[in-house]
């Protein structure tokens, strides 16, 4: 597949200081949904707001459908649909005048047709004479995609489109985005909810810190997302790990009084309830159990360290 | 796409004329109220005891100063507005993000406000013909100038919309700038009229120079000579391009 968007190096400072991105390289193919997933503060908005033009970028480079953001900005922007991350809308404009402006801010002939179809496949058509002000958060959120689809764009930029919605219009929203690939637009979202990023993306990429910790099929980082750590308080301490236990890789923490044994929730055995049963015909007696998954912070952390040590 | 990308431009404008209309009738009941009232106060009560200046009656004399000064208050607050507006709702990415030149934006939110503000001072005429017979020497000057005026105000305008953070900031320069320099300027007296040193220093003030210019095509005489006016529209101009140049160069209070 060919990329449409190549990001290399990409850093960005802004004025106070900061330093929001440290160095991005990503490549996105035409055609797939990927998914940009980091905790609060990571730096999407930037990287997104950089693509799109509403940030200046630092040092790097990106280019959209073979345009230069810079250089050839016009090129770039046409190619591109944002839905950003706050609620923004003209609330006193028409919801049809308003998706058919952005057609025309976008340099695209007015086309009527194209307009009923964008209302339409968002469930907008029959609000399309209603002021933006008097439809609810989810409506609104809808007309920002209307407005990013109404210039047909290849590339359609959702900067957390399902922050502070209630589950279902979610499930709305994830409907919605499985009905746009189809259409052959390629979508890039990000989110903080590792979920959403499951149901959704062909590919993740995982930033944390203004720094690409890793890209990857979605599949083969659910498999390194989806562990579970159970601990298992002992009744009396043990000084070392039972050769029994071998097979579990089990080992001990708190001055062995602490056994942690990692297993993947997703396999088909996850060796929890074999492990216990172990324990009892050893004759290893316990008085607590606990499961956590780590926090999405503690997994790119982790992940931040792997890197570093490879 | 190549070129300029004109269907933006007639976007923003179709967007921004409509805005206008939606506070249609307060919009141009308000100039026509406060002209009458201008009238009644400066050309009835007053004018009946100045009765002419320069050779002209005082009631016809003030018209050219009253259009301009409600001109330079449209101009200057709808183009701000036009611009602050999206910044201060965020409905700015759009803008942003657009295949959208600083120049297709600024023609677009410049013309606009300009259109209004043309529409505006075409009523007050409009209106003073009610009270008043009024010569107009030069026609064609008149509108070139009223479109001048309308254009150099709402650049400033503009720039003012995208400097302010505030609605406060908003309102300050109009208020506390324009206003007294309009009043000063000599928009309802000649500045023949004061003593020194005071009119050599309301020299200093080129709202004299555009009043002055702009009662040059009603009267065929005006308080400075007529190629100075035209060369204090064109520096006004051309500071206002120059600024709005440097504020899309450098992102200005637009991008981060
Ligand atoms: N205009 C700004 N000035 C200074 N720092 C900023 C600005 N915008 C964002 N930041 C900082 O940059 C970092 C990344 O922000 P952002 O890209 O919005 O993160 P995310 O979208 O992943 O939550 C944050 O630490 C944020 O505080
Ligand atoms: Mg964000």
């Amino acid at each position: 597949m060919a990329s449409i968007i190549t990001i290399s190096g990409l850093t960005k400072s802004y004025a106070s200081g900061f330093q929001a991105l440290k160095g991005i390289d990503l490549s996105i193919e035409e055609g797939e949904i990927f998914a940009l997933l980091g905790p609060n503060g990571a730096g999407k908005t930037t990287l997104i707001s950089i693509v799109c033009g509403n940030v200046r970028p630092g040092g790097g480079s990106v280019s959209v459908a073979g345009h230069d953001i810079v250089r050839d900005y016009r090129g770039a922007r046409s190619a591109i649909g944002l839905v950003p991350q706050e609620l923004s809308t003209d609330q006193f404009e028409r919801v049809i005048d308003t998706v058919a402006f952005s057609r025309g801010l976008f340099g695209k002939p007015r086309n009527d047709a194209t307009i009923e179809k964008v209302l339409r496949d968002l469930s907008l058509w029959d609000k399309r004479h209603n002021r933006i002000l008097e439809l609810s958060g989810g409506m609104k959120r809808r007309v920002m995609i209307a407005k990013a689809l109404s210039h047909e764009p290849r590339v359609l930029f959702l900067d957390e489109p399902t922050a502070g919605v209630d589950v279902e219009l979610r499930r709305d929203m994830w409907k919605l985005i499985g009905e746009l690939r189809q259409t052959g637009v390629t979508i890039i979202l990000t989110t903080h909810y590792i979920e959403e990023a499951e149901e959704m993306a062909d590919r993740v990429g995982v930033i944390n810190k203004g720094e690409l910790v890793l890209v990857e099929d979605k599949d083969a980082l659910m498999r390194k997302l989806g562990k579970k750590t159970l601990t298992i308080t002992l009744s009396e301490p043990l000084p070392d790990v039972p050769g029994e236990l071998a097979e579990w890789g089990v080992s001990l923490e708190a001055e062995g009084n602490e056994m942690e044994y990692l297993f993947d929730t997703r396999a088909e055995r996850t060796g929890v309830s074999s492990l216990l049963r172990k324990l009892g015909d050893l004759g290893i007696a316990y008085k607590d159990l606990n499961t956590q998954q780590s926090s999405l912070e503690d997994i790119f952390v982790s992940l931040v360290h792997r890197e570093q040590a490879a | 796409m190549s070129g300029p990308n004109l269907r933006a431009i007639w976007a923003i404008y179709r967007f921004e004329l409509h805005r206008f209309r939606r506070t249609l009738l307060t919009g141009l009941l308000v100039p026509v109220i406060t002209t009458s009232l201008y009238f009644v106060v400066f050309g009835g009560a007053i004018g009946s005891r100045m009765t002419e200046i320069d050779g002209i009656p005082y009631a016809a004399f003030i018209v050219p100063g009253l259009i301009m000064m409600s001109m330079f208050t449209e101009s200057i607050f709808n183009a701000s507005f036009g611009i602050y507006m999206p910044k201060f709702t965020g409905t700015i990415y759009e803008l942003l993000s657009a295949p959208v030149s600083a120049a297709e934006t600024v023609t677009a939110y410049v013309s606009a406000a300009a259109t209004k503000a043309f529409i505006v001072g075409i009523i007050i005429f409009a209106t003073a013909h009610l009270f008043v017979d009024l010569p107009v020497a030069h026609p064609f000057a008149m509108i070139a100038f009223m479109i001048l005026i309308a254009v150099s105000f709402c650049l400033f305008g503009f720039i003012l919309g995208i400097w302010a953070q505030s609605f406060e900031q908003l309102q300050v320069i109009p208020l506390l700038l324009i206003m007294p320099m309009t009043f000063l300027g000599g928009a309802f007296y000649s500045i023949h009229m004061l003593a020194e040193p005071w009119r050599t220093i309301t020299l200093f003030n080129p709202i004299v120079y555009l009043i002055s210019g702009f009662r040059w095509t009603f009267f065929g005489k005006g308080d400075v000579g007529i190629g100075f006016s035209i060369a204090f529209i064109a520096a006004m101009l051309v500071l206002c391009l120059a600024v709005v140049g440097w504020v899309f160069r450098t992102g200005y209070r637009l991008k981060k």
